[in-house]
């Protein structure tokens, strides 16, 4: 019988065959832990489970993204606190505060690989389909259960096929395609399921990493791109199955795609953004694991090169990771965001939590890369945010008010 | 008697504690109990008492995986959670917490505020003038996790995970 990408996976990873709606334990390959939650997870280790060790020092990574660097005392002392039990666990993949957010670092560093089974302590943990791992997000009891034990239980998700044909128009994108799922599926469209994100074989695996991301912002379990044109070699068992089972197939024709914007405070409050009228902004903000990847950021400068930002319009830019930041610094593309008016932030979840790094005021609107608008997300409740594409961020940030990349190019 | 707490849909982990009041960036953990609903519903935390009962729309727990969401609502005693679909993350850290979760649209048959007595066991709900509403059994696996207290306790319990053969 055909399987699913996430059934091979967990077929894999259970070590016997097995299909959507059964309830498997399996062997995961990574754990994935930030430092927001590790505290957490290390005390759920240590005082409930009385696990002194990790199960597997080389498959558990720690990242240093969610307050970095340090906002306020307590998270200093946390974030050092971790630091010491990676030290005395001798866990290999520890990335401190400037290596970036943990998922681009992962696939970056080879951490992450086609067929893994990668739980982390983050819901953007989908991410890893990016690579067509399946990477499931969990809270910190979960990853402290797999940290302790290198196992977790899983219900074999169904599968919601998102099929792409066509090619983007100018100034249309991986986000485009994103959001426009999430306008379709809604955001329980795939509760319980995982996604399989078909027709994208020509995106990068950063851009890729947009689609997987946003998978759990239609509630899924994990979101998964075939691992075909891609520099990272797929296990000869994971491959597109001719007769897999989909519960539901969603189908965006790119030709035909306009940008998409999410308004507030909904993810899937989606429309063309031709349809949204004009909408002022004071803050433009392109990061995240979603979409602060150095294609996103040279997309931007192309549109603001030899440009300004519109007075009275910040423009934020936080790179996912330091790799991105390092080759936007060295082809030229930081120096012409910085020449348009951007201020750059260290590499990190920056402000999409809303702990640091450029939150949001009382009725401040702000046009976001990232996944999520809910309020109250990045500071402030009475903050308004917009979700859209680095190409909308950057022709917003020249216009003033949330702007078609298809007029200002 | 259990007072019933009227959420909408969508409800997600941001509305139920925003980011800004992780355990991390307060002074004192235990204060988390102070947050639940902090800013969407600014009465809840100071007056909800144990037992009480959310009862929400469709998709309750949506977005992070942060499980401090869940723990406030344990620290202030909610007996239980009704929503015609939870987000998963929010329902795996609900039920390794031994939150009840229960799956069941029953907003437009309770009113917030409305004084009901919740049979746990049983899987009902009597309402004040008489009337007896059904609770859906959760599935086998689900309920073993739940009995123990939790993931934590299960496991330690029984040297497996739910659904394992023994």
């Amino acid at each position: 019988m055909a399987q699913t990408l996430s059934e091979q996976i967990l077929s894999q990873a259970a070590g016997k065959p097995v299909r959507a709606g059964e309830v498997a334990t399996v062997a995961v390959d990574l754990v994935m832990m930030h430092d927001s939650l590790s505290p957490s997870i290390i005390k759920i280790m240590e005082q409930e489970l009385g696990a002194e060790r990790v199960w597997d020092p080389e498959r558990v990574a720690v990242v240093v993204d969610h307050v970095a660097p340090a906002a306020t005392v307590q998270t200093a002392e946390k974030q050092n606190e971790v630091r010491r039990w990676v030290q005395r666990q001798g866990i290999t993949h520890f990335y401190d505060v400037g290596r970036g957010i943990s998922h681009p670092v992962l696939v970056e560093e080879g951490v992450a690989q086609p067929g893994m089974v990668i739980v982390g302590s983050d819901s953007h943990s989908t991410a890893y389909g990016c690579v067509g791992a399946f990477g499931s997000g969990m809270g910190s009891t979960d990853i402290a259960l797999a940290a302790a034990t290198g196992r977790t239980w899983f219900r074999v998700p169904e599968t919601v096929l998102v099929r792409a044909t066509g090619r983007f128009r100018p100034g249309v994108n991986a986000k485009d395609l994103a959001l426009r799922a999430a306008r379709e599926l809604r955001a329980d469209g795939a509760t319980y399921a995982a996604v399989e994100w078909h027709g994208v074989e020509f995106l990068t695996v950063m851009e890729r990493m947009t689609l997987a991301t946003f998978s759990i912002e239609v509630g899924a379990k994990a979101g998964l791109v075939p691992p075909v044109g891609i520099p990272q070699v797929a296990p000869e068992w994971l491959r597109v199955e001719e007769g897999a089972i989909y519960s539901r197939v969603v189908e965006v024709d790119l030709n035909t795609l306009q940008p998409q914007v999410s308004a507030p405070s909904f993810v899937d409050n989606v429309s063309d953004l031709g349809d949204l009228g004009r909408v002022a902004v004071d803050v433009v903000y392109l990061g995240t694991c979603t979409n602060g990847h150095y294609e996103d950021m040279a997309a931007a400068a192309r549109i603001l090169a030899g440009k300004q930002v519109a007075p009275g319009v910040r423009l934020m830019v936080v790179p996912a990771s330091r790799d991105a930041m390092l080759r936007a610094t060295e082809d030229g593309t930081l120096a012409t965001l910085l020449a348009a008016g951007a201020a750059i932030g260290t590499p990190g979840c920056g402000a999409c939590i809303g702990r640091h790094m450029g939150v949001l005021g009382p009725g401040e609107t702000c046009l976001f890369t990232g996944n999520r608008n809910f309020r109250g997300r990045m500071g402030s409740p009475e903050a308004n945010i917009y979700l859209a594409s680095a190409e909308v961020a950057a022709a917003t940030a020249l216009a003033g008010y949330i702007a078609d990349p298809q007029d200002v190019l | 008697m259990a007072r019933v707490w009227i959420f909408g849909q969508d409800i997600n982990t941001d509305q139920i504690v925003p980011g800004r009041y992780a355990p991390i960036m307060l002074k004192n953990e235990d204060d988390l109990r102070l947050y639940p609903f902090v800013e969407h519903r600014p009465e809840f935390a100071s007056t909800v008492r144990p037992g009480d009962i959310i009862v929400a729309g469709n998709n309750f727990g949506c977005g992070s995986s942060r499980e401090y969401a869940p723990l406030a609502l344990k620290m202030v005693g909610v007996g239980a959670i009704i929503a015609p679909l939870f987000a998963r993350i929010f329902f795996r850290n609900a039920l390794n917490l031994g939150i009840p979760c229960f799956t069941a649209d029953l907003t437009s048959q309770l009113a917030d505020g409305e004084q009901v007595e919740l049979h746990l066991e049983e899987g009902r709900i009597t309402c004040a003038d008489g009337r007896e509403l059904a609770l859906p059994p959760p599935p086998t696996f689900l309920r073993e996790v739940w009995a123990a207290g939790g993931i934590v306790p299960f496991y330690r319990q029984h040297g497996r995970f739910p659904g394992e053969a023994a």
